[in-house]
Order: C-alpha cells, then structure tokens, then sequence
C-alpha cells in the first residue's frame, strides 16, 4: 500500500482540470503545464528509487482487497515506462512551447496532453484489465482531439480513419474482455493469471489470447498497421512525437503484460504466432521506411520496423529476450520522440518534407545535423549508444530460443533503417542546398533545447548501461516469474 | 436463452461488419454503434442469463444477478457514447470541409 503510486497519475489529471479554467491565458497555461511536467518527472523517478528498494508496489483502491477492488500495481517494469513516458512527455511538451502556435494553444491544447498522459501512465499502472481499457480510452479520446485540432482537410480526413479503427479495435476489446469474464470470472490481472493456471490454458483460453493479441496488435501496429502511416502524417511535429514515443508503446506494454502474466500456458501456439507477425512487421516497416522520400513516412515506417523487433523480443521469451525488449522499449519511446522532434525542426528550416528537395543543411544548422547523425545510429543500434544493447540482448534471446530466421531477419532490417536513415542524413544536410532555406525565425533555437535533453539521454543510457541494467534485470525477472507480481497484488 | 442471445449478438456483430465496410460515412457509424450493441449485449450475456433479483439489497432475494457486468456495460455505454457524439461531429466538419460522404473519394496519399 502506497500512496505514491497513483502521483504519476494525479499530477497531468490535476494539472489538466485546472488547465480548462485559463485557455485564453497562454503564458499562465505554459508555466502551469511545464512545471507539472518536470514535477512529474521527479514524482517518476522517486517511484523508480522505491520499486528499486522496496519491491512491486501495489495500491488497493478503496481500501478494497486486491481481486474485488481495482488495484494499481507498479512493478520495475511499470515504473520505468512511467519514467520514459514523463521524461518524453516533458520534452514535447517543451518542444510544443515553441512551435505549436497560438491558435491551437487557445483551444485546450494543454489539458488535452495532459489527458493523453494520464491515460498512458493509467494503462501502465494498472492491475485489472477492465480498468486498462478505460486508461485505453482516456489515451485514445485525447488523441483523437489531438490529430484534429486545427481542423485542417488532412486532419479531418485521416482522423475519420483513425477513430473508426479505434473505435473497432475497442469494441473488440470489451468482446475479449466479455469472453474471459465468461471462463475465468474475474478482471483483476493478478487473479486472472491464478484462475488461468488453475483452469490450464486449453482451446478456448488459447483462442481468447490471440483475440488479446488481434486487439493490442491494433493499438500497437504489430502487423495490423494499416492505420498508422495515414494517421500520424497529419498532426504537427510536437502531437507526433508524442504519439510516436508513447501510443504504439502502450499497445506493446499490453501485449507483454498480458503473454508474461496471463497467457503464458502454451507458448507453443502463442508465442510462435507472436513471432511470426513481429517478422512481418519488421520486413514490412522498414520496406515502407525505404520505400519513401518523405521524412515524416520514413520515420512513422521505423515505429513499425521496431515495433516488431520489441514483440520479437516477447517471442523469445527468455531472460536475454525480455531484458532486451525492455531495454529497447525504453530506447524506442525516447529515440523516436526525438526523430520526430529533429523531423519537426528540419521541415520547420526547410519548408517541404520531401528530402529530394532538401540539401546542404549542414552548413547552417551543423548542431541540428549532429543531433540527427547521433538520434540515427542510436536508432540503428551502434555500439556506444542506446539502441545497441537491447538490440545485443534480444538477438542473442532470439538465438538461444531457436528463432534463427527471425533472427536474421531482425539483422537485416537494422542493415535497412540504417540505410532509410542515412538517407535521410546524405540528402538533407549533405551537397547544395536545392531551395531557398527561410530565416529562422524568432526563438526557434528554443525549438533544439528538448530535443538536445533527449540526445543526451540516448547517449546516457548507452553508455551507462552498466548502471541501468540492474534496474532492467530486476523487470525482466518480474515478467519471467508471474509469482512475483501475484504474491505482491494478492498478498496470501 | 444464452443459445438465443448469441444468435442475436451475431446477427448485430454481422451487420455492423457490413455497414462498416459501406462506403457511406452515416452508414460507417450507424454500424460502430450496431457493433457497440452487440458487445454490451455480449457482456451482459457471458456473466450467464440466470433467473434472480434486480441488484439490490432492498430486494431481499435469495440470489441475485451478476452486478459486476451491469457495471462495466454502463462505464462502457458512457464511453462509447462520448466517442459516437465525437465521430458524429467529426464526420459533420469532414462533410462541410470536404464535401463529401463517400469514403472512396476520402482516399489519397496526396499532400496539399
């Protein structure tokens, strides 16, 4: 029992209700936000001291014991994801400061955020699966008013899309939730998976995880990522970023919170299929990655391609693999906020997104340059930065169970984001500019100011690996061993 | 009962697929809310269709029915009907923007 545990959460939810009351004080409403945020940040990192001292944190809502009430539980695992999501969150957040513009900002741009983060931390908190699609539901509702504010023809027209898939995907999600209520009789994660072992996962249980899976795999873009090219095009840099760093992220924190901690029985069926369609969302994102000369699609295509790597990782279901997939989960979410951040930045100098029409960047913005070479290889995965050993881990989590080919084919599409990367680099800041560059305007220097925060956390956890993966070692042990986590939320 | 209830969720299930992949935009969200139907209908049929009293204690039955489902209906009904009142208005602007209905004529991957 700790009141901690519900701060991360408190914190956006209170900021965003105050937010309401001053949409036409866009100085007031910037001061509040930005000092919530890196409050937040704080009240994150102090919740990941405590898990890393104390052990899993739960918190009986109510006072209610744990299967009856909703309990919110903070594993390592949870805690860290808090920690990347606020960090990230912060760092758009400031990004938005500068490049959003008046007008959005007058029609609750902020409390709107706000909202998107509670429901992110919400969903990695929480200990009852009805409770997460609820948190689903708060992250979906305030991104569908992200992707529309402004109400530009793009924006209306791809976000029909995006709300009409969600709202599928959702509907789906009470199905499943309805079936397992059926078998198991309860909600509560923790109980779930004792009922699961007790009833052992025969055909039907098998047949309700993959239904989970169809679901989440929706949210997150494994294979079923039809929606996302469309959708994350249209909002401006800062929304993206955001949704690019935590959406997808929620989606895959469901789908191994749900086959380490519930479906875990018959990793035979599961597991295997989980494998496959990672192999395909690699092959498939980064064909698209390479595919494109527009730098927005290039990226959204590389949250595809690493969305498979990290359920590859799952797939692999050893020590090694689900360290990996940790490790590189929190890499992702703050490697790709900070893509799109530089992204942003570059059409903002430039004026168009096509690359072919972008050239010699380098000589005036070199920073700017520097910063997209180092965000490149840590996307790739070169030694002394983030992306490498979570990359290390699960090739060698992928190798020890016996996944060769997906293996390689994880191998091979990081030769290709290389190369989608490097593109990018070769043509936007090498050789002659091919248009006019406009002046920078005012302040636009702030714009670098985040994203230069998120570099150098991309070279800190490289470098520092030795001193974070204690902390990685002790999530991958939660997920390895589903005891842990029900002895901490049942307490018998 | 159950057997009927499951007969009934499909046929909802089956048209809502339908109208969803209409290429009328009313049509598209008409068929959301049919699929909403069906699954709260569906989570009120899968805590069993037992005979017992209303879910309160005044009642003084002997058993009740399952309160936790009605619960979750009404949390899910509430939520679906924000976003249905959402995607209505949304589909209203898109309408006004772009003139259009037809969701063939929405397709494109060009930029403006």
């Amino acid at each position: 029992m700790n009141n901690l545990l519900i701060m991360p959460l408190l914190v956006p939810l209170v900021t965003a209700v105050v937010l309401i009351f001053f949409n036409r004080q866009i100085r007031l409403q910037k001061w509040i936000s930005g000092l919530s945020a890196l409050a937040n940040v704080g009240v994150a990192g102090y919740l990941v001291h405590v898990v890393r001292q104390e052990g899993i944190q739960t918190l009986n809502m109510g006072g209610w014991a744990a299967p009856y009430g909703i309990v919110f539980v903070a594993d390592m695992f949870a805690a860290l994801l808090v920690l990347t999501t606020t960090i990230v969150s912060a760092a758009c957040l400031y990004y938005a400061f500068g490049s959003i513009g008046k007008e959005r900002e007058k029609f609750y741009f902020y409390p709107f955020f706000q909202f998107l983060i509670v429901g992110v931390i919400g969903s990695f908190l929480t200990g009852d699966i009805f409770n997460l699609f609820v948190c689903f539901e708060v992250m979906l509702i305030s991104s569908y008013a992200l992707i529309v504010l402004g109400g530009t023809k793009k924006q209306l027209r791809e976000s029909l899309k995006y709300i009409l898939i969600n709202i599928i995907s959702s509907a789906l999600f009470v199905a499943s939730v309805a079936y397992l209520y059926a078998v198991v009789g309860t909600l509560n994660m923790a109980h779930l998976s004792v009922r699961v072992a007790e009833a052992g996962q025969g055909g039907v249980l098998t047949t309700i995880s993959v239904l989970f899976l169809i679901v989440f795999g929706l949210k997150a873009g494994l294979f079923l990522y039809f929606w996302l090219p469309g959708s994350y095009k249209v909002p401006p840099a800062a929304i993206t970023a955001v949704f690019g760093g935590l959406l997808t992220k929620v989606g895959l924190y469901a789908i191994i919170r749900t086959f380490t901690l519930i479906f875990y029985h018959d990793p035979y069926i599961t597991h295997t299929l989980i494998g496959w369609l990672a192999a395909a969302t690699m092959l498939l994102g980064v064909i698209g990655a390479i595919a494109y000369w527009d730098i927005h699609r290039i990226l959204i295509y590389n949250i595809v391609a690493a969305v498979g790597f990290i359920a590859f990782g799952l797939a692999a279901a050893n020590q090694a693999a689900l360290e990996g997939a940790i490790y590189y989960l929190v890499h992702d979410m703050i490697v790709k906020a900070l893509l799109f951040l530089l992204g942003g930045t570059i059409i903002a100098y430039t004026g168009t997104a096509t690359i072919k029409e972008m050239g010699g960047l380098m000589r005036t913005r070199p920073v700017l340059g520097w910063m997209f070479f180092i965000a490149a290889m840590a996307l790739v995965g070169v030694p002394p930065l983030s992306g490498f050993i979570g990359k290390l881990l699960i090739v060698e989590g992928g190798l020890q169970a016996g996944f060769y080919w997906i293996t390689g084919i994880g191998l091979l599409t990081s030769l290709l984001i290389l190369y989608s990367m490097m593109r990018i680099f070769m043509n936007v800041f090498w050789g002659v500019p091919k248009r006019p560059l406009s002046e920078p305007k005012k302040g636009t220097g702030w714009l670098l100011l985040p994203a230069s925060c998120l570099v150098i956390l991309t070279i800190v956890l490289g470098l520092g690996a030795e001193w974070i993966y204690p902390y990685v070692n002790q999530a991958g042990e939660t997920l390895l061993n589903p005891d842990q986590y029900i002895q901490a939320v049942l307490k018998e | 009962m159950e057997i009927l209830m499951a007969f009934a969720i499909g046929i909802l299930f089956m048209v809502g697929t339908y109208l969803i992949l209409s290429r009328s935009l009313l049509r598209i969200i008409l068929g959301t809310s049919l699929l909403t139907h069906a699954v709260h209908l569906l989570l009120l049929t899968m805590s069993r269709l037992k005979t017992g009293a209303a879910p309160l204690l005044g009642e003084k039955a002997g058993n009740y029915v399952d309160p936790l489902p009605q619960a979750l209906i009404l949390t899910s009904i509430v939520i679906s009907f924000g976003v249905t009142s959402f995607f209505f208005v949304l589909a209203y602007r898109a309408y006004q923007e772009l003139g259009t209905d037809d969701m063939e004529q929405l397709r494109g991957h060009d930029d403006e």
